[in-house]
């Protein structure tokens, strides 16, 4: 629960445009209609006694403390479960009721151990709250009776919180929270009468399915399930409300803060993407802040294989901006860029566009965006005219159809997945378009109608088989193609996608997915109502990735499937602020706002408000400026918040042209892969040390609010100004506030948003402005951005990642729940309890057919490198299919993919390569072992560190 | 710049253009790609090896597009 306390309603909301008017306690109150009494009665101002209702759970009527008198009515009705009628007269306060609730209470506390004054919820248990508000005096029972709280054994297996069953009520919110908010269904009420107990299963919490995402702490009412920071540290005194750094899913958080140390992090039952829920990443994942690994002190060094020496800020400063200089003057202007980071805010990636633009000269500006959902921007962008999803994710709760192509929601979106189960166990079908059995395939109470289990690199013949039966079967939404989209460019394509080199029947021997199955999912999404598309990285990192997202696009508007709630094309965008990043005018031929750096327009607007001439020709890309790095045309990179060394493919690659920089600037946290390559580290701030905002995958900005002051003196926005400023080119700003009115006034879709407009409203969705003053939650509602809708033909190309008898396994890569990213934040957390290895994980068929055995190491060699890792054998892959995660640098993932990418973006095909592997009893390739003594001589390198803590 | 990996993304930008049924559109796509997102640097890269190399590894549409959009996609500097 908050410690930070929050009026709690008792029952959910009900949305009705039937409204009921009754009176309680003589007050008229008026409620939509399927509204609890309960929450009738703190709508008028009366608090009702309860301990089983809270109000992000359906009610349940078993502690019977919410009792109330109804006239007319006989006995005393649970307030939770009786739903107000009109002209009902309902009392809940008389001696009847108080001796009723007392009785109940006087139970309760026979059963519970009397330790408040050391119990870690003191004077924030609502058991001990409700005892006082029933006034009970004496329990008459005695406490020498049968009981639970001299026998139960704490389990305190889950490194973020302990259960004392001791303390235990047995009002079953936690097993409500687990099955209605989380849908994980890992806890059940054991046992009946005195018997019954809370239990994950038949074993202790950390082995049980439970994934920790918090909602039976939260749900609580007691100190049965605690965190351990709050055992540890105490209650937090106050609370700020910000936005989690970790996924796209953008939850709000309220940082529960003690003096300058945050003691827990809760979700916000107000955010408007996650309604009070969270994951095990940002509802406990938050220690990494204060690691002590931190770097908190400005560093330089001349050579890589320098000591890194600790300067001051100013004179680390001077020493980059000097080195840029250098580098321009003596191989020209193009020979320095800058990446920002999909980890920083708007305001943070904002300046460092605006820098390298406005200070270095030229437009080699990118972002981490590149390799994961540039193909998103372009595909979007040519088909409806703006490079964002269409919906919000409360949109979902409309579906009645869910397709969710080349994502894995429960493990990278946790929070919106639970959004997405709510809705499937509420009658949704489901098409899950996969290589592998993701959990939404088949998990408790969830159960997809079609899996097409299609093969890596063979996206774009199943979308494209898909529309060819919508139409070819006349499933298409002819008056909305007719009103809403480009007729000529929709008569080409029809005629494209009609041809029989595009039926499942055809294309089955190319994707592995049987034609009659991609028939009945094509019939489900074309005529089962609503229907709703979600995506991920295994659509947008291909070869083909533009491609696919144009062909998602494609399949939507001839359907109809765009422009109202329930329906539309929902990137899952993998960091906190990837949507941000590109929006901010990240991109090497983008100007914030989506605006090409050709424009003479667009030029002429950034140019007069920043005070410089605008290059007019588009940037390096990463993967560009890698190659230019290598090619000699290219000597200083800027990174902001970045891991590329870890995180872009061919590692071997990406070594050699850091090595080739003779100025590389590094701004993190921590010494990352890249800041080994590095000539100056600048420390950077984490999210709860610094003010700014963040754009989730639904486009809704949210803020960032200080919580803690910065470690290492300076917030990342205030180190780029420095920078900047340095370079010659001063910006003057002291607040970020400032710089989004800034991006305000330039950028048509956030004329409406600031920093007040965001406090008065929580959130915007962008784009906001005269038009959608209060944001806009669906887009394309009556016409695309672009006018008209633009169908494009997307014709299937196989990649030329081609297996053979030497590569004949299709090797693809992606993320689990508890670690994230890089891992450079969760590897420094005890979320490393369920993942602190990068395996391998492939068919039984497959490892039989190599002698592989489940845990031991495995050789895995691709055309780019080779590296070794253990197997994990599981029937979720299909055979001739392996996978691994990146979230470990000694693992060498990526030094087995290739630079293979896409054709449009230059994304990476992550997804596809092609690979041998075989048993080893070596631990590690040759390049895991260079990577360890390098990685070593680096760490000698770096003066002692003291404990930020 | 590494030449033959930009004749790889040339190509492949033309692989995804050749499917329009109409020539003119192939060429204008591949050529408007290629100097929407492309460094000059890169540009000047591919026109040298076409130049150089007589356009070798290029698809015919690559090197169509760029003979018919030349001036546009050569950079000022």
């Amino acid at each position: 629960m908050y410690s930070v306390k929050e009026p709690d309603a008792g029952t959910p909301e009900r949305k009705s445009s039937e409204q009921v008017t009754l009176e309680i306690d003589g007050r008229a109150v008026t409620v939509p209609a399927g509204t609890s009494v309960m929450r009738a009665a703190a709508d008028a101002g009366v608090r009702v006694p309860k301990l089983c209702a809270t109000e992000s759970l359906e009610a349940f009527g078993s502690c019977r403390l919410c009792l109330v008198q109804i006239e007319g009515r006989r006995g005393y009705p649970a307030s939770c479960t009786t739903i107000v009628e009109p002209g009902m007269k309902v009392k809940t306060q008389s001696d009847p009721l108080a001796k009723l609730r007392r009785g109940v209470m006087e139970m309760y506390i026979s059963d519970h151990p009397l330790d408040c004054l050391t119990c870690p919820t003191n004077g924030n248990c609502e058991l001990q709250e409700q005892a006082g508000v029933v006034g009970l005096r004496e329990v008459r029972y005695g406490f020498d009776g049968a009981n639970h709280f001299k026998q139960a054994e704490k389990d305190t297996s889950n490194p973020y919180f302990d259960f004392d069953p001791a303390k235990c009520i047995a009002c079953s919110r936690c097993v409500r929270a687990c099955e209605e908010v989380q849908g994980t269904f890992a806890l059940t009420l054991q046992g009946r009468g005195f018997e019954s107990k809370i239990a994950s299963g038949n074993t202790d919490f950390k082995s049980s399915e439970c994934v920790s995402c918090g909602a039976c702490v939260q749900a609580c009412p007691t100190a049965t399930l605690v965190e351990k920071s709050i055992v540890e540290r105490g209650q937090p005194d106050h609370s700020v409300v910000t936005t989690c750094a970790y996924c796209g899913v953008g939850c709000s958080f309220r940082a529960e803060v003690k003096g300058s140390e945050v003691v827990r992090m809760v979700p916000n039952k107000d955010g408007h993407a996650n309604h009070g829920h969270s994951c095990v990443k940002g509802r406990f994942a938050w220690g990494y802040a204060t690691h002590k690994d931190r770097i908190t002190k400005p560093m330089i060094r001349r050579s890589i294989h320098d000591p890194w020496r600790e300067v001051s800020w100013d004179e680390a400063i001077a020493y980059a901006a000097s080195e840029f200089k250098r580098i321009q003057a003596e191989h020209g202007r193009g020979a320095v860029g800058g990446i920002t980071s999909s980890r920083c805010t708007n305001e943070e990636t904002y300046l460092v566009q605006k820098l390298v633009r406005a200070a270095f000269g030229n437009n080699n500006v990118d972002t981490c965006a590149r390799v994961c959902h540039s193909p998103t921007g372009y595909g979007l962008k040519t088909t409806l005219g703006e490079s964002a999803g269409t919906q919000n994710f409360d949109s979902v709760e409309h579906a009645d159809v869910i397709v969710v192509i080349g994502a894995n929601p429960t493990d990278a979106h946790p929070v919106f997945a639970s959004q997405m189960k709510r809705r499937l166990r509420a009658g949704a079908r489901l098409i899950v378009i996969d290589p592998r059995g993701i959990d939404l395939v088949r998990s408790a109470h969830v159960e997809a109608a079609h899996h097409l289990q299609l093969r890596p690199g063979t996206n774009v013949a199943v979308i494209n088989a898909l529309a060819h039966v919508v139409v070819t079967e006349g499933l298409y939404a002819e008056s909305f193609v007719r009103t809403r989209c480009e007729q000529p460019a929709f008569d080409k394509w029809k005629a494209f996608i009609s041809d029989p080199r595009h039926a499942p029947e055809v294309t089955e021997e190319i994707t592995g997915v049987p034609a009659a199955e991609l028939r009945a999912a094509a019939r489900l999404y074309a005529t089962g109502g609503n229907a709703a598309i979600y995506y991920g990285l295994g659509v947008t990192e291909h070869s083909q990735g533009s491609t696919m997202v144009m062909g998602i696009a494609n399949l939507a508007m001839v359907t109809g499937n765009i422009g109202r709630p329930g329906v539309g094309v929902n990137p899952l965008r993998g960091q906190n602020n990837v949507q941000g990043s590109c929006d901010m005018g990240s991109f090497p031929h983008e100007l914030p706002g989506y605006r090409h750096v050709s424009d003479p327009a667009v030029r002429a607007l950034f140019g007069a408000a920043w005070g410089v001439d605008i290059d007019s020709e588009p940037g390096l890309r990463i993967p560009n400026m890698f190659d230019a790095a290598i090619g000699g045309s290219f000597k200083g990179l800027y990174v902001q918040g970045e891991d590329i060394a870890q995180s872009d493919p061919n590692t071997q690659h990406v070594f050699a042209a850091l090595e080739s920089l003779e100025c590389l600037v590094v701004q993190d946290l921590f010494i990352n892969e890249t800041a080994k390559f590095a000539h100056v580290f600048l420390p950077g701030s984490s999210f709860l040390e610094k003010d700014g905002t963040f754009t989730n995958a639904e486009r809704r900005i949210s803020r960032v609010r200080k919580v803690t002051p910065p470690l290492a003196g300076k917030a990342d926005w205030e180190t780029t100004l420095a920078l900047a400023e340095a370079l010659g080119y001063p910006m003057q700003y002291t607040h970020p506030s400032q710089i989004m009115d800034e991006i305000a006034r330039l950028t048509p879709t956030f004329t409406g948003v600031s920093y007040a407009r965001l406090d008065e409203l929580g959130s915007i969705q962008w784009p906001c402005n005269d038009r959608a003053p209060g944001g806009t939650p669906v887009m394309h509602i009556d016409e695309f951005v672009r006018g008209k809708g633009k169908f494009v033909i997307t014709e299937y190309v196989a990649t030329q990642e081609r297996v053979n008898r030497k590569f004949p396994l299709i090797l693809t890569t992606g993320r689990i729940l508890s670690q994230y990213n890089v891992g450079a934040q969760t590897r420094r957390t005890a979320n490393n309890t369920w993942h602190d290895e990068d395996r391998l994980e492939l068919h039984p068929h497959d490892a039989e057919q190599r002698g592989i055995k489940d845990g031991e190491w495995c050789k895995i060699v691709s055309r780019a490198g080779e590296t070794v890792l253990r197997a994990t054998i599981s029937e979720r892959m299909q055979p001739g299919v392996v996978y691994t995660t990146f979230h470990f640098p000694g693992s060498g993932a990526n030094v087995i993919t290739t630079e293979n990418s896409d054709w449009a973006t230059n994304c990476p095909e992550y997804k596809v390569t092609a690979v041998q592997v075989s048993p080893t009893t070596e631990p590690a390739s040759k390049w895991q072992r260079r990577f360890g003594e390098f990685s070593e001589q680096q760490d000698a390198l770096l003066p002692p560190q003291s404990d930020p803590r | 710049m590494d030449a033959l990996k930009l004749v790889q993304m040339a190509n492949q930008i033309a692989t995804f253009f050749e499917s329009d049924p109409d020539p003119a559109a192939v060429h204008d796509g591949i050529a408007g790609h290629i100097r929407r997102f492309w460094d000059p640097r890169m540009r000047r890269a591919l026109l040298q090896h076409i130049d150089e190399q007589a356009g070798e590894g290029c698809r015919p549409a690559v090197l169509a597009a760029i003979a018919a959009n030349r001036e546009n996609l050569t950079p000022a500097r």
